[in-house]
């Protein structure tokens, strides 16, 4: 690879050719502040704050974009430089709410960061702000143009991570507003409410629907028993949202926080999650025994059956019909548990802890109440919970670490690596194996199937059939396995489809900022608890067990049948509009 | 072949199709027939003459008699008495408004005198749908000659040597554009033509393509050859429908003669022109917004680089010229480097289209060479200021050019020499402002064109031309103090320094120059409240906006 050398701030600095300025800086120790930016994502130059002077430019180059160059003399620290920055920042703010006290994003937003930085005391500039009602459409994501500063990461990421672009500039100039077509309701569009626009949004223009209040309100009613799943990826975040380092495992005082907040039962959704494979693999060997559509794809994540119904509707059937653990717990807690519990399930309400937005959206779906309730009542995403932790006054680093409630609280590794890209696959082959062959496997670790790769693919001999598996997260994968499925060209069996990228764990509910680097320690920390963990098969599960003996009868059975499944629906596309 | 004794030139153009000349035609068809002169007059519907504040105007040859301000009622009395009896009709002849006389041909009018037509020699001379009339006043000979005698090395090498430079504003020498173009790695490559003329004030290359289509076919295909392209885009303003038509008319007929098409002219060299509609943004005309539009995305500049000889439309190497500079080329090609070069300046040779508008006598197009003083311009060619009123200031360049007072009237006009006064020769807008306009009303205008036409992308352009109009609207409405000038000041730096495309950067220059020349003028507006030219009304009271054009 060719290399350039150039100078920043004095320093000779030698890089590969088609380096930017931005990234030359950061290798030799220089940071230029942005704000547009997004590593791979969206490098656009729209926002002008990372600008430094190029020795003979006319004018200041936005560093982000601008391709290092032989013998180039860079200046990122000079008196024109900060000027220019500061003017730049100013005129942003000048179309900007002042609402810092009262914004969903305070103390976490960039925007603030960089005017605290560059010392922004006062706006000079006065006149019209864009003016843009609130789109509360969606049970997910609440979008507000007035805080948007048009950096238009949001767009790119649900363009190009997700393929979906159910978001793009609208109208110009200073009327531009990032929004769905016509600045229709995030409700009316292709939008399948993953939220990972609102991880990479930098200021307060999305972000999740606030449900707390509901919640404080349950909890304060004592005529009401509420039970509170925690979902698997959310006990490697909770910590950070709580100022511990990415990738904390805090699963015991996730529970102490919850029960000290007020739930009458903290239970667990890796306890559906492991019902989840028993379901979902008796329905796998059912397929494949009796001829029935194949490959199966997962239906777990709420993002992802949204999108398939969107986009890929007659392929519908491929689908799972098993509800998602979130929703299989609910069924059971207003049945099972009701009932072993002795209480009216008319007095049950149950709350989700989610990495999730979608989960907002899946909770509310006509089909979602089976048992004649709703299955889930609320469902906070992990940052609304890190918030209800923060109003409660937990000091959550020197909370004990307690034990969840029985029986909804006993669960195996399995259960928990439902958290991570290939989590599910490798629960489902844990148990599929021994089921079918009988047999002990000789590791449960299917390395195969986990870490960041986009699209992964696995043969896995199982008795006499070799059992062609393939594991995709983030949208733009699942396109991309569900167009080889079209072509007839894919051979699967089973197919695992993530939403969000490094699966749940990377959801579009978790803490802010979600990266890269975070998402891998977050996955890493799956596996780490899924290795403590004594039982790591979904199958060995004792209260699962006990569920089948008790209550279900057996994996796709009657009650199973009723409670655990669901259908899926035809979405209208904006584009046939 | 019938042989006709005169020709009757009825401008079309666009600027005097506001006149309905078709009635025009219509009358003098009937009136031929009429008087059974039919098979020895023909009647020749043109492009645009130039003299559109006469239009429309009528040239009778083989005198080349100059009629202006015609209507269908005039046209029983040129027929009588000029096509008949061969005596000019006084009344509507052109009078010289310097030199207050009646000019019998068109030539000795001043307006004329000092222009030298290249780009323009076949606007108003010939029909224009015609491809037979363009070929019979020696168009497509240069193509021919490129194609058979020629390889697209020398072809480059002869743009280079003319020291031609791109017409549309930046003045960047197209010789090496299509250089770069031609040794770009990548296929397919193309050829665009910018008519995406969006500059307020600048008409010439509507004029053009209306006028003589055929001119810039040829040079595309031309272009093509030199650099390896085999399609061409026009992108072209949706609202200049006749210059689409044309262009649609002209690119059927090449065809037709396999001037363009597969193996044209038998070489084996294919090449294909398609039209493309812009629909009304100003940012389309930047370059990479432009590709942006044309395929179909949202009209957004991109980053550079990659420029679009590396990475152009469909991220290919693309020659992307303005209409007035492939207008230039067959010229080049027939007449050689060496004529193009002795016109004009020697950093700037050959000639410039100008369009004069506003405060002038003879608003309308003008081609003339490169160098020429501003005053020449404005007193010579355009006949001076109308009303007894005095010249105040000029916008050369349209919105995104600076302005020039009348010291500056002297200066010879040329891309360096405008830089270097803190303007720009632009796309050869000349929009003359008199005395009875009030700059900081003037300037309101500019601004409020950038806040208009801003794309939103970048920050600083988005933001701040909305608040560089506030304050001025502000200084306007007798709301402004000294704070609001410093304000402007950082402002206009800051637009100059930080946006990401030419129309954030050149948006702060007519105020820049406009503060710098008449800052009297707008500090008069504090306090009081008083607008020296009394156009600013009452503090808090309703403004009336500048309407230059």
């Amino acid at each position: 690879m060719a290399t350039v050398t150039l100078n920043i701030d004095g320093q000779k600095v030698a890089v590969e050719l088609g380096t930017t300025i931005l990234e030359a800086a950061q290798l030799a120790g220089i940071n230029i502040p942005t704000l547009c930016y997004l590593k791979d994502l969206n490098v656009v130059g729209a926002c002008r704050v990372c600008l430094v002077e190029v020795k003979g430019a006319r004018n200041l180059q936005a560093s982000c974009v601008t391709p290092a160059g032989e013998g180039m003399e860079v200046t990122t620290n000079s008196p024109a430089v900060r000027n220019a920055r500061r003017a730049v920042l100013e005129l942003i703010l000048s179309d900007h709410p002042y609402e810092c006290l009262t914004c969903i994003r305070s103390t976490n937003c960039e925007l603030q960061a960089l005017a605290e930085a560059f010392g922004i005391r006062r706006v000079r500039y006065e006149g019209e702000r864009l003016q843009k009602p609130l789109d509360q459409s969606s049970p997910s994501i609440v979008r507000n143009a007035e805080k948007c500063v048009l950096c238009r990461r949001c767009a790119a990421v649900c363009e190009k991570v997700q393929n979906v672009q159910a978001i793009a500039p609208q109208n110009r100039g200073f009327g531009t507003v990032i929004a769905p077509a016509f600045e229709a309701g995030l409700a009316a569009a292709d939008c399948v409410l993953c939220g990972q626009c609102t991880l990479v949004c930098p200021t307060g223009a999305l972000h999740e629907k606030d449900d707390i209040q509901k919640v404080w309100d349950l909890l304060s009613d004592p005529a009401k028993h509420v039970v509170v799943q925690t979902a698997p990826a959310t006990r490697v975040s909770v910590g950070e949202g709580m100022g511990m380092p990415p990738g904390s495992i805090v699963t015991g005082r996730l529970v102490a926080a919850l029960r000290r907040l007020g739930f009458d039962r903290v239970f667990d959704t890796d306890f559906t999650a492991d019902l989840t494979i028993m379901e979902e693999g008796y329905e796998l060997i059912d397929r494949i025994k009796t001829g029935g559509v194949l490959p199966m794809i997962t239906s777990c994540s709420p993002g992802w059956i949204k999108y398939i119904e969107h986009f890929y509707p007659e392929f519908l059937a491929h689908l799972s019909t098993c509800k998602s653990p979130q929703q299989m717990f609910g069924a059971l807690a207003k049945t099972y548990y009701a009932e072993k519990a002795g209480i009216d399930p008319a007095d049950i309400y149950v709350v989700s802890i989610m990495p999730c937005t979608a989960k907002k959206f899946e909770a509310g779906r006509a089909e979602m109440g089976s048992s004649g309730y709703p299955d889930v009542d609320v469902v906070l995403t992990t940052r609304e919970l890190c918030r209800m932790f923060k109003e409660a006054g937990l000091d959550f680093a020197e909370l004990p670490e307690e034990e969840y409630d029985a029986p909804m609280g006993i669960t195996t590794g399995a259960g928990l690596i439902f958290g991570a890209t290939g989590g599910v696959m490798e629960a489902a082959l844990r148990t599929a194996y021994e089921v079918i062959t009988g047999e002990p496997l000789a590791s449960l670790d299917l390395e195969a199937v986990r870490g960041m790769e986009g699209i992964k693919e696995a043969t896995v001999q199982v008795g006499d059939l070799p059992v062609k598996v393939a594991v995709a997260h983030t949208l733009g994968n699942a396109r991309k396995v569900m167009e080889l499925i079209r072509s007839g060209q894919a051979g699967y069996h089973f197919v695992e489809i993530m939403c969000c990228p490094g699966g749940c764990i990377g959801g579009g509910g978790q803490p802010i900022p979600t990266d890269l680097e975070i998402r891998q320690q977050r996955i890493k920390a799956i596996y780490t608890g899924d290795a403590a963990m004594t039982l790591r098969k979904s199958h060995e599960n004792p209260a699962v067990q006990a569920l089948y003996a008790e209550f279900l009868g057996h994996p796709l059975g009657e009650k199973s049948h009723h409670l655990l499944h669901t259908h899926y629906v035809e979405r209208r596309r904006n584009r046939d509009l | 072949m019938q042989l006709q004794r005169a020709h009757v030139l009825v401008c079309h153009g666009t600027n005097c199709a506001l006149h309905a000349p078709q009635a025009l035609v219509d009358a003098f068809r009937r009136a031929l027939r009429e008087t059974r002169l039919e098979p020895e007059v023909r009647v020749v519907e043109t492009g645009c003459f130039g003299l559109c504040e006469q239009g429309p105007t009528v040239v009778v040859y083989p005198e080349g008699t100059l009629y202006c301000r015609v209507s269908p009622a005039d046209v029983g009395e040129i027929v009588s008495e000029h096509l008949l009896k061969g005596r000019p009709v006084g009344r509507l002849l052109y009078r010289d408004p310097a030199a207050v006389k009646t000019v019998q041909t068109f030539p000795e009018a001043r307006y004329f005198q000092k222009q030298v037509r290249v780009v323009l020699r076949n606007c108003g001379v010939i029909d224009p749908s015609s491809i037979e009339e363009y070929i019979a006043r020696g168009g497509y000979l240069s193509l021919g000659k490129v194609l058979t005698t020629m390889e697209p090395a020398g072809v480059v090498q002869a743009v280079t040597d003319s020291g031609l430079r791109g017409r549309g504003g930046a003045g960047f020498p197209t010789g090496l554009k299509w250089r770069f173009a031609a040794r770009a790695a990548g296929e397919p490559k193309y050829v665009v033509c910018n008519a995406d003329e969006g500059e307020p004030g600048t008409f010439k290359d509507r004029l053009i393509l209306e006028g003589d289509p055929h001119a810039i076919l040829e040079a595309m295909a031309i272009c093509g050859y030199a650099t390896g392209a085999h399609r061409g885009f026009i992108y072209i303003r949706g609202e200049y429908r006749l210059s689409i038509t044309m262009l649609e008319n002209a690119i059927k007929s090449a065809k037709e003669l396999g001037l363009l098409g597969k193996n044209i002219l038998g070489t084996g060299f294919d090449f294909d022109v398609e039209v493309r509609l812009g629909s009304g943004a100003y940012v389309c005309g930047e370059e990479t917004a432009l590709f942006e539009s044309l395929e179909g995305g949202r009209g957004e500049p991109r980053v550079k680089p990659p420029y679009p000889t590396d990475r152009g439309l469909w991220g290919r190497p693309t020659v992307i010229n303005n209409v007035e500079t492939l207008a230039s080329i067959p010229h080049i090609i027939e007449k050689g480097p060496a004529w193009f070069r002795s016109l004009g300046t020697p950093g700037t040779p050959g000639t410039k289209v100008f369009t004069l508008c506003g405060n002038i006598v003879n608003t309308g197009l003008i081609e003339v060479p490169m160098g020429i003083t501003l005053r020449e311009v404005i007193y010579e060619i355009g006949g001076g200021i109308p009303g007894g009123r005095r010249f105040k200031l000029a916008q050369t360049g349209g919105t995104s050019g600076g302005c020039v007072t009348e010291e500056l009237l002297d200066l010879p006009m040329d891309y360096d020499t405008m830089a270097k006064a803190g303007t720009a020769l632009g796309s050869g807008a000349l929009l003359i402002i008199d005395d009875s306009h009030c700059i900081v009303d003037v300037a309101r205008s500019f601004a409020k064109f950038f806040m208009h036409e801003s794309c939103g992308k970048c920050a600083p352009c988005r933001e701040g031309t909305r608040r560089l109009y506030h304050i001025i609207d502000g200084i306007a409405g007798g709301r402004g103090s000294p704070r609001d000038l410093e304000l402007l000041e950082l402002l206009s730096r800051t637009l100059y320094m930080t946006p990401l495309c030419p129309l954030g950067q050149t948006a702060p220059l007519p105020i820049m120059t406009t503060l710098r020349y008449f800052r009297p003028e707008y500090e008069a507006h504090f306090g009081s409240g008083v607008c020296p030219a009394g156009v600013c009304a009452e503090p808090g009271g309703s403004t009336k906006e500048a309407r230059a054009w």
